[in-house]
């Protein structure tokens, strides 16, 4: 970690957004985590898509678990409220705190451990009931606060820092995700940013549950030879398949860069999501053959990475309760409180 | 032969899911209905169908509505269940029986009265549907009950005729049921017996109904938009009774939408986790759960009360340990709710002893909550919260607003010069919040289990730490003087009873049954924890004091002891866990067999 502490003031030609706001009005206290962390890397990613997309700070709505992963909430966004809630448990608190507002933007953080272990009941249940959320997993494949135990996205056969192997089958969290309903799916590299903030931008503004697995290495337990989840593993075994950009209604169009066949996707808000398919086999709103696709070249040893699945339609929890387009936070007595008249006659149905 | 009126228990023994409820529910409601005090008492098992299930009914004029040893009718429909049904019945009382088949001779007793009825074989020449035959057989003995007990036959009917409004084919064939078993008693019985029913004024306005769906509605009345829970018997009707009720009462007019969020969560922890959630993000929000669901919580209820966050949970507590006894009562949550958690960790209980109160309590803790940021836990039990209980009619006060605590919209941050989320400006230990999304820079804190200082910012410091916890003293000291003061009925005598909850129930009759042996008690009832005042004082100013409690260990006792310091010998244990609810005959004799043994004096020896 760095001791350095984070200038108050900054350059005074860093680009303004939409609302006025440099990117560093978007910014966290400074990391604790070790230098070189894949986790800083997400949350830069994070920093810059929230910047991008010009939200006020302060409607955002952070929520995490217990491990490295999410102690980063209090490095980004520093003007917006967050909760480091406990161990594996951030789905229930985000799900709380998204029936209670709906017109925060939520961003939920979490770790392998804490989704694919303690957590994995809330992991699956929040991803069903389609909380609309940005749901992201910083997944470095093992325990980093305590010391570098396997985890359970650690593939087989991937070795410890000693050099002992991982016995056990990994847990795919993007098939899982697949697999239950979510409207969002993506896996993405806390080292490819470019891939990312798009990833991220789009996961905002989706309506629904937006999950984005990030291999994210640890550089500390996991980034030896042996291990998959390691900074040169993953960049040489990742299979990007779709590419994303995400356009807003204000930014300007600039040319095509990417490569592969483009498909434009509407987003409810009018804005556009530009996919970019390296395999143009590949159909980004099959859900059954993402899984297939996932499922097929992980036993190749290879992570998908990109856009895999979207429906940009599905409903989202509030759409599927019926809820009101008010804040339930917002309402008040005359709301909520169906007064005396109308309990005595409750009264009376109890006679 | 002499006649009572309105003074007997009946027990009805039949097959679980076979229909009884409804019948046994409509003995009962016709009795309540002719203004006849009546506690009812559901006795049933862990199971959907087939297992045996009882339904008791006390019919007492004197109001009493605590559980009564010993049964004087017994109306017998289980054969499983029959030797220990016709065992039960107390001298001089009445076997109702259907006796198409012939009772064995080993199971009959010389001194009850046999009143046996052919109702499947009359039912087999009325109905050809079987299932007809089956489920009509609860109708007939009602019936015939009409006759025996001298119940108003026109209430009965009436009550069918409302029962199935729109299902009107079912009313004859119903009614029809009930002549059968009123005509034959009419006819070839001794009816009506020498214990009866009469028109009573006794009920007044007082409602029936369970304490379950009181503690929905008043937490749809008290402002709760969010609720997340999961299915644990007895507490699932809290939240399926709010459910009820906000689909008639919280849609919203124009849009026809919902005012209100219900999560069937996939387990304790995550009902919890969604309630602290929507809690932090200012909505009012509240789970019901029972003792191995409140074990599940634990870890939250510790996150809530270090980092400050209302939660309304309603344990509706169950015979414990483990799965214990699943669908008997007992209140046996109290040291797990009070100390919930890892750590220093406490938290304000609230104890309701009548519907009328949960439905308070439900409102009120919502208040509390907001006002301690804390935790309030409503501790009720399967015998207050599934039983329908007469109690006093609902009342909401139109003017009533919702105390939110402690809360800073943006306008009022503004005017803040520093904002520290955990600073106790006010000296009461309790600091201000903000909701999320508030204000574009201030007020923002992160909320977290961990150690932090006054203004949210992690810290190991131990100075910070220490001064922490002292501070949450002084909220608990705050909470202690916010809480629902204990009901004390004092005329100086030397020895008090001590008891909260439906523990409350036969408290009345236990006084009445020792008042005639020269026992007299100051009474106090308690309904919160932290103990308030009155409480401690209640207790220095006896030489005794009974704890009456239903659990094993005296649970109660031991909260007095351990946060009062009192002379444990000084309160004595009186513990009832059985499963079923305390009898005044249980108190009675427990307090009665103490004052034997400690040669304790009594009224009349004074005055002698």
């Amino acid at each position: 970690m760095t001791f350095v502490v984070k200038p108050q003031t900054h350059h005074p030609k860093l680009p303004l957004n939409e609302i006025g706001l440099t990117r560093r009005d978007y910014e966290g206290s400074v990391s604790t985590l070790c230098a070189g962390c894949g986790h800083d890397s997400v949350s830069a990613a994070i920093v810059q898509a929230c910047a991008e997309l010009s939200i006020p700070p302060h409607r955002f709505a952070k929520v995490s678990g217990i491990g490295c992963s999410s102690k980063t909430p209090s490095y980004f966004l520093n003007k917006s409220h967050g909760f480091n809630s406990v161990h594996g448990r951030m789905p229930s608190v985000m799900t709380g705190a998204n029936l209670a507002n709906r017109d925060l933007y939520c961003i939920g953080v979490s770790g392998d451990g804490d989704s694919a272990s303690i957590g994995m009941g809330q992991f699956a249940h929040i991803m069903r009931r389609r909380i609309n959320m940005l749901y992201i997993v910083e997944n470095n494949g093992t325990y980093g606060l305590t010391k570098g135990q396997f985890s359970a996205t650690n593939d087989k056969g991937s070795t410890s820092k000693k050099g002992a192997p991982n016995l056990y089958e990994p847990i795919d969290l993007v098939s899982m995700a697949l697999q239950i309903g979510a409207s969002f799916v993506a896996r993405s590299f806390s080292g490819d940013k470019h891939q990312l903030v798009p990833l991220i931008k789009a996961g905002l503004r989706h309506k629904g549950i937006a999950f984005i697995d990030v291999i994210s290495p640890c550089v500390a337990f996991n980034n030896h030879q042996g291990s998959t989840k390691s900074y040169e593993h993953v960049r040489q075994y990742t299979h990007n398949v779709v590419n994303a950009d995400y356009i807003e209604e204000h930014d300007e169009i600039i040319a095509d860069y990417l490569p592969g066949t483009r498909e434009d996707v509407a987003m409810p808000d009018g804005s556009i999501l530009r996919l970019y398919k390296l395999d143009e086999a590949y159909d980004p709103h099959d859900r059954v053959g993402a899984l297939n696709y996932v499922q097929r070249h992980q036993e190749k040893g290879e992570a998908v990475t990109g856009m895999l699945y979207i429906d940009p339609l599905a409903a989202d929890c509030h759409e599927i309760m019926d809820t009101v387009q008010t804040p339930l936070n917002e309402l008040v007595e005359e709301d909520l409180c169906p007064g005396n008249k109308v309990l005595q006659s409750i009264n009376d149905s109890f006679r | 032969m002499s006649v009572s009126y309105n003074d007997f228990v009946i027990r009805f023994a039949n097959v679980n899911g076979s229909g009884s409820a409804s019948a046994n529910s409509m003995f009962a409601k016709a009795l309540f209905r002719m203004g006849i005090p009546v506690a009812i008492r559901n006795i049933f098992p862990s199971n959907i169908q087939g297992l045996p299930t009882w339904f008791e009914v006390r019919v007492s004029e004197q109001g009493y509505l605590g559980r009564r040893e010993g049964v004087d009718v017994m109306v017998a429909m289980n054969a499983e269940t029959l030797v220990e049904d016709i065992a039960s019945i107390n001298p001089g009382g009445y076997l109702v029986y259907d006796n198409s088949k012939p009772l064995a001779k080993t199971l009959q007793r010389d001194d009850i009265i046999e009143i046996g009825m052919p109702i499947s074989n009359m039912l087999l020449s009325e109905f050809t549907d079987p299932k007809q035959r089956s489920l009509f057989k609860n109708i007939t003995y009602l019936g015939a009950l009409t006759a025996l007990l001298n119940i108003e036959f026109d209430v009965l009917t009436g009550m069918v005729a409302t029962q199935y409004k729109g299902k009107d084919a079912l009313i004859a064939p119903n009614i029809h049921a009930l002549e059968i078993g009123r005509n034959y008693a009419l006819n070839y019985l001794d009816a009506p017996l020498p214990i009866q029913v009469k028109r009573s004024d006794q009920v007044g306005d007082r409602i029936l109904v369970d304490g379950n769906m009181a503690a929905g509605l008043g937490s749809l009345y008290g402002g709760a938009t969010v609720c997340a829970w999961y299915p644990i018997t007895p507490s699932t009707s809290v939240a399926e009774a709010f459910e009820l009720h906000a689909n008639k009462l919280r849609i919203d007019e124009q849009s026809g939408q919902k005012k209100f969020a219900i999560i069937q969560a996939e387990d304790e922890l995550a009902a919890i986790g969604m309630v602290i959630g929507a809690a932090w993000n200012g909505a009012r929000s509240f789970t019901a759960t029972s003792g191995p669901g409140l074990s599940l919580m634990s870890e939250f209820l510790g996150l809530a009360y270090f980092a400050e966050l209302p939660v309304v949970l309603w344990d509706i507590q169950r015979a414990g340990p483990s799965t214990g006894m699943p669908t008997r009562t007992q209140q046996s949550d109290l040291i797990s709710a009070a100390y919930a958690s890892h750590g220093d960790t406490k938290h304000p209980l609230l104890f309701p002893a009548t519907p009328k109160e949960c439905f308070d309590f439900a409102a009120m803790a919502l208040d509390l909550a907001d006002r301690l940021q804390t935790p309030i836990i409503v501790l009720s039990d399967l015998e207050l919260g599934m039983n329908e209980n007469l109690s006093e009619p609902f009342e909401w006060d139109d003017e009533r607003v919702y105390d939110r605590g402690k809360v800073l919209n943006a306008q009022e941050l503004d005017e803040v010069e520093v904002f520290g989320r955990y600073r106790d400006v006010d000296g009461d230990g309790i600091g201000y919040r903000t909701y999320p999304g508030t204000h574009p820079d201030k007020g923002a804190f992160f909320t977290r289990g961990t150690s932090r200082d006054e203004f949210a910012a992690y810290t190991e410091s131990p100075e910070i730490y220490e001064r922490n916890m002292q501070r949450l003293l002084r909220k608990w000291d705050t909470a202690a003087k916010l809480l629902p003061a204990a009901e004390i009925s004092s005329s100086a005598e030397r020895v008090g009873v001590l008891y909260y909850g439906t523990t409350s129930l036969p408290i009345p009759e236990a006084l009445d049954l020792l008042a005639p042996e020269g026992i007299r008690l100051d009474t106090c009832r308690i309904r919160a924890f932290p103990f308030g005042e009155e409480v401690k004082a209640f207790i220095e100013e006896h030489e005794l004091v009974f704890v009456v409690e239903q659990n094993r260990d005296a649970q109660m006792r031991t909260l007095l002891i351990n946060e009062c310091e009192f002379e444990p010998k000084k309160l004595v244990r009186v513990n009832y866990y059985a499963g079923l609810s305390i009898s005044a005959n249980f108190i009675h004799k427990s307090i009665s067999e103490y004052y034997q043994t400690n040669k304790l004096s009594r009224l009349t020896e004074v005055q002698s």
